[in-house]
């Protein structure tokens, strides 16, 4: 079988050649805006290679010993790649041709520090640090006004979302809700304030969307999905969410840090597209990470700090069902630097590319807005028309 | 708001409850800079940097024992056996010196008799920051405050900056310990004798440097080239931890530095056109004494100041007056806290500045006259409210600009806080309070709604929650 050969293009992506032609009567400077962007930013760099197995290429089983047998009676995808078995919702996804997957790729960072590679990723420039605001919060000032609320589930404002145009941001807390006789006293203190009376009914407002939900904080997967479908859902609900995924780290033990991480996103997607009901059409779901991680197993079970690895596409809007890796190959001799997987993609262009797709930017606008100073093209063709 | 009140809130930390307002607003902020306390009691209880440093390497060292084939290691949760004992008890050990050290932290700043003093402290500390969002920096941001701020606030720019770049919590936060002149005698052994690809390559790490130009000093308009970061990175190589085991002959900085000439890069280096010939680490601190009296620098740091004493759009005049001043006495600090405090632009009518999570949360628990603060639950409430001390996203701080604090979902919270925080409190009379807070600065909507308040505890959490304690 062919299907290992390196360098092999997987699942048709080479079609891409002639998607100068995916927007033909599109009217670039209107944004359409019954759209939602979810991005969820798993930190702590989430092992592409666990994600998404390529078990039809023998040195995987070589490589990663005791975690390739988690794939044993999972149904492979195409010729090459199994999907773990605890991402049951996204394979099913996946199979209503509502899912993409994209492996082997990785954004314009090459070191291996977490604390950099989240930075460029969430800031989006080229190196950690050369800009000082987040590309989500770029991406807002590129859609209309009045339409363009941005929201992160989170109890601050990750870097992802910070800079010069306006976005909120809730979680659940701990804190005791102050009654409704304060809130209502204090409603009344700020008529004469525009900007605090501007706040509080904000805020009051996505509290009612968010419903009384009794959570103190994310922990709860199930919970959590639910939470950001009906902070998205309503018509003035977020048009961009920005969510976090933590504890991707899997140094050691990871055959069991990592099920339960993938089972708890796929729970948490599962519940969100339940809960975005018909407006899950109109949804684009990013999840993506720093980095990859390395190939072989190290001593104890887990793996270190790697470069390739893999993004998920998820929603109603987008052109799935399929795979998309200019696949390098797992020999030694196909590895970056001896000992990752070779990043063949970008991820910045993936991501610039099914945004400007979904929001119908023009894609080079999107691609030097969101991230600046990049050679690659951004990736046309996955979304549907 | 009358001067009175600038003073208190603009300047200050807000009133202590019972404080009687100062007559005299500018003299009573001029004596502060005799009075203020460098080591006040809940700090000078509290670890060094070297005791920090001293911690961090016994760490490393066990953890270098513990550990087999894993590299790159920082998490927790994940590590097992004998490497998981070590990461788990250093952690938790850093994680409980954070808290007591953010105790220690809000414990000054609600008991002082210096607040103008204090507030230059966390404006300083933020704007050479070393951030806990980077985990293993945990147990370093409390000393580092403690240690290289508090005993510089009222002395030279130059020295703060001397004393911030060489501290262990910098060294560590910057990836300054990974930095190794290319070209040095260590380099060439080690990556000569380098036999497994998969250990790293040593060599030179700009962050350091690039920060201290970027952020620290010059500004990122100051004039410099990436050609100039990389030769201020060169000669910043050597300085690093004292007492790590492969650096015997490094010469003690004391306070948990060392420099070693055997990583350090050799030759001379080229700056924007200025040439340092000296020899070790005193070519970087030659390096480091011309930034710090650069014009760039001065017009950087006059920026950031008249921000945070008149409002996000810094007048021009204040900020000329300002750099003109910092030129002149050689970037002296009390030097420009008098401008400022003579200035007429930081009077202006108007609480121009939207408090940040932690200054609210001073201002309060000075208002409500709270003796004893719970470390623990202070630190989770600084993290409900959005600002975890010491622990800004990147190296550039926390944003001084009322966008980045005006959020809906913050200003809930600061309510619920407000709620807590007047439940706990046994307020006597709020009206008097408040206008103890605000000399004839309170506003009538505010005066109102205390006096209609159905509790003193409401009318104490409405005083907290009204829009003269929102802004400063």
């Amino acid at each position: 079988m062919s299907m290992i050969n390196r360098r092999k293009f997987v699942a048709g992506s080479a079609l891409f050649g002639g998607a100068a032609l995916a927007f033909p009567h599109m009217a670039f400077a209107q944004a359409d805006t019954d759209r939602r962007l979810l991005f969820i930013l798993q930190r702590g760099a989430a092992d592409g290679l666990a994600t998404l197995a390529p078990v039809g290429e023998p040195a995987f089983a070589k490589q990663r010993g005791g975690l390739a047998e988690d794939y044993a009676d999972v149904a492979q995808l195409d010729g090459l790649f199994a999907l773990h078995p605890a991402f049951a919702k996204v394979g099913a996804m996946y199979a209503e041709g509502q899912a993409l997957f994209v492996q082997a790729i990785a954004s314009s960072y090459r070191e291996r520090s977490h604390f950099d590679g989240q930075n460029l990723l969430e800031t989006g420039g080229n190196k950690a640090y050369a800009l000082r605001d987040g590309w989500l919060n770029r991406l807002v000032g590129l859609l209309p006004e009045g339409r363009n609320r941005a929201l992160a589930l989170s109890p601050s404002v990750p870097m992802i979302l910070q800079g010069s145009h306006p976005v909120s941001s809730y979680a659940p807390s701990a804190l005791p809700q102050a009654d409704e006789g304060l809130i209502d006293r204090i409603a009344q203190l700020y008529e004469s304030d525009p900007q605090l009376r501007g706040l509080l009914s904000d805020a009051l407002k996505t509290r009612a969307m968010a419903g009384d939900s009794q959570m103190r904080d994310l922990r709860d997967a199930e919970s959590a999905g639910t939470l950001a479908a009906s902070l998205m859902k309503e018509p003035e609900g977020a048009r961009v969410m920005m969510m976090e995924s933590d504890g991707w780290d899997s140094h050691a033990g990871q055959r069991f840090q990592f099920r339960n991480l993938a089972s708890r996103l796929d729970t948490m997607m599962g519940a969100f597209q339940a809960e975005m009901g018909a407006d899950w059409g109109n949804t684009l779901v990013i999840v993506a990470t720093e980095f990859g991680r390395t190939v072989a197993l190290n001593g104890t079970g887990g793996t270190d700090h790697g470069t390739g690895g893999a993004m998920l596409l998820l929603g109603g809007a987008v052109n799935g069902g399929r795979i998309l890796a200019d696949w390098p190959g797992l020999r030694q001799g196909d590895l970056y630097e001896e000992r990752d997987l070779r990043p063949t993609g970008s991820t910045e262009a993936h991501i610039a590319g099914a945004i400007a797709a979904h929001f119908r930017i023009e894609p080079q606008l999107a691609m030097r807005t969101l991230f600046p100073d990049r050679t690659s093209r951004p990736v046309e063709g996955l979304l549907r028309a | 708001m009358t001067s009175a009140s600038i003073a208190l809130n603009r300047f200050g930390l807000g009133a202590q409850g019972v404080q009687s307002a100062p007559d005299r607003p500018r003299v009573w902020l001029l004596d502060q800079l005799s009075e203020f306390d460098p080591a006040p009691r809940p700090i000078a209880a509290r670890p060094t940097g070297a005791d920090a440093a001293k911690d961090f390497l016994a760490y490393r060292a066990a953890q270098r024992n513990a550990r087999r084939g894993q590299r790159d290691l920082t998490s927790l949760e994940d590590a097992s056996d004998g490497l998981r004992q070590v990461l788990r008890g250093y952690f938790r050990g850093a994680r409980q010196s954070y808290i007591a050290d953010v105790g220690a932290r809000a414990q000054a700043a609600v008991e002082s008799n210096a607040p103008f003093v204090e507030r230059m402290v966390h404006f300083w500390s933020n704007h050479f920051t070393v951030s806990v969002a980077k985990r293993q920096a945990s147990a370093f941001a409390g000393p580092y405050e403690f240690g290289a701020i508090r005993p510089h606030v009222l002395g030279k720019f130059g020295d703060m900056l001397r004393a911030t770049a060489l501290h262990p919590a910098m060294l560590l936060y910057l990836d300054q310990l990974q930095s190794v002149g290319p070209n040095s005698v260590g380099a060439r052994f080690r990556n000569g004798r380098r036999r497994d690809p998969n250990q790293n390559q040593v060599g030179l790490n700009e962050n350091l440097a690039r920060e201290i130009f970027e952020l620290h000093t010059l500004g990122v308009d100051g004039g410099y080239a990436q050609s100039d970061v990389t030769e201020f990175a060169r000669a910043l190589t050597g300085f690093t931890l004292a007492g790590l085991p492969f650096l015997r002959n490094a010469i003690e900085l004391g306070n948990g530095v060392a420099f070693a000439d055997l990583v350090h890069e050799p030759g001379s280096r080229t700056i924007m056109g200025q040439t340092y010939r000296q020899s070790g680490g005193e070519q970087a601190l030659a390096i480091l004494s011309d930034l710090s009296r650069h014009p760039a620098t001065a017009r950087h740091i006059a920026t950031k100041l008249a921000r945070h004493f008149s409002s996000d759009d810094p007048p021009p005049s204040l900020v000329t007056r300002l750099e003109t001043v910092f030129l002149e006495t050689d970037g002296d600090l009390p030097s420009l806290y008098r401008t400022l405090i003579e200035a007429p632009e930081p009077w202006q009518n108007g609480a121009m500045k939207f408090r940040t999570p932690w200054e609210w949360s001073i201002a309060s628990l000075r208002a409500t006259g709270t003796t004893g603060i719970n470390p623990r639950i202070f630190t989770g409430m600084q993290s409900e409210l959005g600002q975890v001390v010491w622990g800004a996203p990147s190296p550039a701080g926390y944003p001084d600009l009322a966008k980045d604090w005006a959020a809906p979902d913050a200003l809930v919270r600061r309510i619920e806080v407000a709620a807590r925080i007047a439940g706990n409190a046994r307020p006597s009379s709020v009206p008097t309070l408040a206008r103890n807070l605000f000399p004839d600065s309170l506003g009538e909507p505010t005066a109102t709604a205390i006096a209609r308040a159905e509790s003193p505890r409401q009318g104490l959490a409405l005083l907290l929650s009204s829009p003269e304690m929102m802004r400063r």
